[in-house]
């Protein structure tokens, strides 16, 4: 079957089997950057956002996605414009094997798109669905918490919720 | 040229390098030298903005025409016979391109651990045979063109097998009539293997007059403990590409921490010669030592032998919790005999340990139990008594802290009752009984790798300092005063650790570097960065012998091809001996890059002696203040004068084993009413030498201690009355999240160790030896109950609270 989402920005026709989740489409078209750690929804390294809001790709069926946005790993930010919370988890030395940072990032993206200035427990339970095997979840907390502040003085967010990156994402599909 | 400057001039410049006998014997100051300019700090690593990006390439980010999907067929049975095998069905199955099962490859007898040769773990295992010895072990496998195709095909394949009774029980392995776990004819050990009563390894190490120390102490005390399995969880599963290069070599890419053993194995495996194997580390999302087992690869390898085609086998996560490989499951009994006084005459530990169907690191792992817990307190005696027994549960291996953290929930939780008894501090009791530096360890020569171990001295060996630090950042003294009226109580605990650095006599690292015309470098390793930050900090080491900024480095790691030999990343081996390895290289480098600069001086008519030169700041200089760039020397020595390439390699080795020590401290708050624990504070204070990276030596640090309060708390293998592990996803495998995690606080505890890369020793395993332990001395105190069994589930403590109201238990 024939499936039409907007994949980070751009106009997607893809190819898949009616069976097939989101993560395997999203990874044949090369968003490798959508990592498989589970397949059961567990440890969100697959993560991406679906009309802004984060979802485990891997409990989505491909052809559910048809018709929305979404953004991976790829769409947040590149070596030439990093995103402030991607700059956060390398400062923070948050990045340890990388493997979830992906997700970690993503859902970081999602939480701080819906409140600017997160308390720490609220940093921890966007976190908790992400396990990390490597980092004792210190540093990712101080990251997030680094890339809100950020993201605040900056103003790309604020309380209002007027996000301008969010409004993209939105926008599209 | 300020005081400062200088002494990193001289750290790095030709006068300056250690004799190789310096390496070896570790001798030198103890001072921690200030001044340096690329260690001890904490720059961005060199993949973090990569891997945050989405960009970092795993095993599996790879796109091949072509590839085949393989599928493995696992035994439902504990324990059978494969009495037959019919594929016919499934290869009929459109896409099908593969069976491989015991009837149709090669049989021989290896290891899957990955360790240096000749490996010290038996030779019990097969890329298939014609028994399966526990639910999860391989029968056959697929490859087709889709996963699909190849999923589908394995359900088909018809296997009748003849059922044998299974042994789930260690106690009961090497019973008189147990049924034979590995009765092959090939199947064989190191001395103390015996397979006809199920015993992967043994071993009984006396030191010292150990009745004759008992019999004299005024105090024995012995207890027994049990410490269950645990999974490594690696977000990313163990993973393995194949395919043929355009000259017919099987290139190998895959999720591993030991790429040179990979090859070398699978060239036995395979039947083909080494040379025709290249095995490519990309990217790895954690080891943690599951993937110092050589566990897939052979496979995909296999299927891309026999069909041309590239392979591709992933586990699912499932496979990977019950397939994979797990920490040693163990029953412990520890006695001592002390003096009144406080004083330890004698200490002895007896390990029964489960290896599961197979024997990975089953003489290894139980050696290090005694290795890494023995030696740290001083006593006239020792004895170790092991056992590690095949039963038909899943197969342990080598796991972060490789026996330490089993061994120090007995020692430690052993140190805080004998204090008790004898009315004494427990910080107090452990002070007066820790190893100091310049003491022997008595111990080191009998628990050597498989075979006698070089003698070692500690050196460095800040653990005084780390009790003093630990116990200031968690204000030790609130103990006494912490609440225990009502039904939640407080209480907290500490520990003393050690760990080694490398495997003495045995672990190998090497590096070469060398220089392009900008002044950057290659820096080429065997040593495989498994999110460990160890290409950063081995960057670091030659930007500091080299005196140039860490960006200049552009390191390539792990690729059997092109890097040189490596043993790969484990026994926290890394940055103590891969990093003198690139230490080494870096001074051949300066020393080619002063002679350079001569030879120019002399050819523009301004010779000056070699005397005095120094390197600083990517340029060489002269007392007179003149000064050549590297990148001017380069395009020199590339197109004008004395023409060669700037290049050197080193390789390390070392007699010298320093242990990392390190104190913890937690706060627990206990709940009697449910049993629940809450860790709320845990302090890490750790002697690791000069940390090359400071932050990552923290993370390593917070890392390990949460994954080891998942270990003390929390994780644990459920399985059905047939052997089937129930606990087969996250879901049921329950790991500390963010929510479940303590404040953790990590104190890098000031130190030198002079048989280190500029003062460095080893970090990453030590901190998953203390949370067991911290824990349950913190259980104790909260609520006076000691628990000699992990994991601490609530529903543990609330039955012994309970017995303990009834007056049943003390």
């Amino acid at each position: 079957m024939k499936i039409e989402l907007e994949v980070n920005g751009a106009r997607a026709c893809w190819e898949c089997e009616p069976h097939e989740m989101l993560t395997e489409v999203l990874r044949r078209n090369g968003l490798l950057g959508v990592k498989r750690g589970c397949e059961s929804g567990d440890c969100g390294a697959c993560s991406v956002l679906l009309d802004g809001e984060e979802v485990p790709s891997c409990l989505v069926l491909a052809a559910q996605a048809s018709g929305h946005a979404i953004t991976t790993i790829e769409g947040v930010g590149d070596f030439d414009d990093p995103h402030a919370i991607q700059l956060a988890f390398v400062d923070a030395t948050a990045v340890q094997c990388g493997y979830c940072t992906p997700g970690m990032v993503i859902a970081t993206k999602a939480l701080l798109e819906e409140r600017p200035s997160p308390s720490e427990r609220e940093v921890r339970e966007c976190l908790a669905g992400h396990p990390c095997r490597c980092t004792g979840h210190k540093k990712p907390v101080e990251a997030v918490l680094a890339a809100a502040a950020t993201l605040r003085a900056r103003g790309v967010v604020s309380d209002s919720g007027d996000d301008p990156i969010a409004d993209t994402a939105r926008s599209v599909g | 040229m300020n005081d400062v400057q200088k002494k990193a001039g001289d750290l790095a410049c030709a006068g300056a390098p250690r004799s190789e006998d310096e390496w070896d014997t570790g001798q030198g100051s103890l001072d921690v030298p200030d001044g340096y300019t690329a260690v001890n700090k904490s720059p961005r690593r060199l993949d973090a903005l990569k891997l945050a990006l989405g960009k970092g390439t795993y095993a599996d980010d790879l796109e091949l025409d072509g590839v085949l999907f393989v599928k493995v067929l696992w035994s439902p049975h504990a324990h059978a016979r494969i009495v037959s095998i019919d594929t016919t069905e499934a290869e009929k199955v459109p896409g099908v391109r593969c069976v491989l099962h015991h009837g149709n490859v090669p049989r021989v007898a290896y290891t899957t651990a990955g360790q240096g040769h000749p490996e010290p773990s038996p030779y019990d295992s097969f890329m298939f045979d014609a028994k399966v010895r526990f639910v999860g072990d391989r029968v056959a496998c697929v490859a087709a063109d889709s996963e699909r195709a190849a999923a589908i095909a394995v359900s088909k394949i018809k296997v009748e097998y003849d059922v044998l009774p299974a042994i789930f029980d260690p106690r009961a392995a090497f019973a008189e009539g147990a049924v034979q776990i590995h009765d092959e004819p090939e199947a064989v050990g190191l001395p103390g293997y015996d397979k006809t009563r199920n015993i992967a390894a043994a071993m009984h190490v006396d030191h010292g007059d150990v009745d004759g120390a008992f019999a004299r102490a005024d105090l024995v005390l012995e207890r027994e403990y049990s410490v269950p399995y645990q999974a490594h969880c690696c977000l990313e599963p163990h993973s393995a590409l194949t395919w043929l290069d355009e000259d017919n070599r099987l290139v190998v890419r895959v999720a591993t921490q030991v790429p040179f053993h990979s090859r070398r194995i699978l060239a036995r495996l395979l039947g083909i010669p080494l040379q025709r194997i290249r095995v490519i580390k990309p990217r790895i999302g954690g080891g943690f030592g599951g993937k110092q087992e050589v566990l897939l690869e052979d496979l995909p390898a296999m299927v891309t032998l026999r069909t041309g085609r590239p392979a591709r086998l992933v586990l699912t996560r499932a496979e990977e919790l019950t397939s994979s490989r797990t920490r040693h499951p163990q029953l412990l009994r520890w006695k001592t005999g002390v003096m009144r006084d406080g004083r330890i005459l004698a200490q002895e530990l007896d390990v029964l340990a489960n290896t599961g169907a197979y024997g990975a690191h089953a003489l290894t792992v139980q050696s290090c139990t005694a290795g890494k817990t023995l030696p740290l307190y001083r006593a006239e005696a020792h004895r170790f008594l092991m056992k590690a027994v095949y039963t038909n549960l899943p197969v342990a291996g080598a796991f972060r802290g490789y026996g330490g953290p089993q061994g120090f929930v007995a020692l430690e939780s052993h140190m805080d009752e004998l204090a008790g008894l004898l009315g004494l501090d427990p910080v107090q009791f452990r002070r007066m009984n820790v190893v100091g530096p310049g003491e022997d360890n008595p111990l080191a020569q009998a628990l050597g790798e498989g075979k006698e171990g070089p003698p070692q001295r500690f050196r460095s060996c800040a653990i005084q300092d780390c009790i003093d630090q630990g116990m200031a950042a968690i204000d030790w003294s609130r103990r006494a005063t912490l609440p225990k009226e009502g039904p939640i109580k407080r209480g907290m605990g500490m520990t003393c650790l050690m760990h080694g650095s490398g495997i003495p006599g045995v672990d190998m690292g090497s590096a070469r570097l060398k220089l392009n015309e900008d002044g950057s470098f290659n820096l080429h390793v065997g040593a495989t960065d498994i999110g460990t930050g160890s290409d950063t900090i081995l960057a670091q080491i030659a930007a500091e012998a080299l005196q140039v900024p860490v960006e200049k480095l552009i390191v390539y790691s792990s690729d059997t091809d092109h890097t040189p030999f490596d043993k790969g990343a484990y026994a926290s081996s890394t940055t103590f001996i891969t990093g003198v390895s690139v230490k080494k290289a870096a001074d051949g480098v300066v020393r080619q890059l002063l002679d350079a600069a001569v030879v120019m001086w002399a050819h523009h008519g301004d010779p000056c002696p070699r005397e005095g030169l120094f390197v600083k700041a990517g340029a060489v200089h002269r007392p007179d203040g003149k000064s050549l760039g590297y990148d001017a020397i380069c395009l020199s020595t590339f197109y004008s004068h004395d023409q060669h390439q700037i290049m050197d390699h080193g390789s390390h080795m070392t007699f010298e084993c320093p242990p990392p020590f390190a104190a913890h401290f937690a706060e627990v708050e206990v709940d009697t009413e449910t049993g629940g624990v809450k860790v709320l504070r845990y302090v890490a204070a750790v002697d690791c030498g000069v940390p090359i990276h400071p932050k990552s030596a923290e993370g390593q640090t917070e890392g390990g201690i949460g994954q080891m309060l998942g270990y003390a708390l929390s994780e644990d293998f459920t399985f059905d009355p047939g052997g089937k592990l129930l606990s087969d996803s996250f879901r049921h495998y329950k790991q500390f999240s963010a929510l479940d995690m303590p404040e953790l606080q990590t104190i890098l505890v000031k130190s030198f160790e002079p048989a280190g890369p500029f003062g460095a020793k080893s970090v990453s395993e030590i901190p998953a030896d203390g949370p067991g332990p911290t824990i349950l001395n913190a259980i104790a105190d909260a609520i006076g109950i000691r628990i000699r069994e992990l994991p601490i589930t609530p529903e543990k403590v609330r039955k012994a609270w309970l017995e303990k109201q009834a007056g049943g238990a003390k």
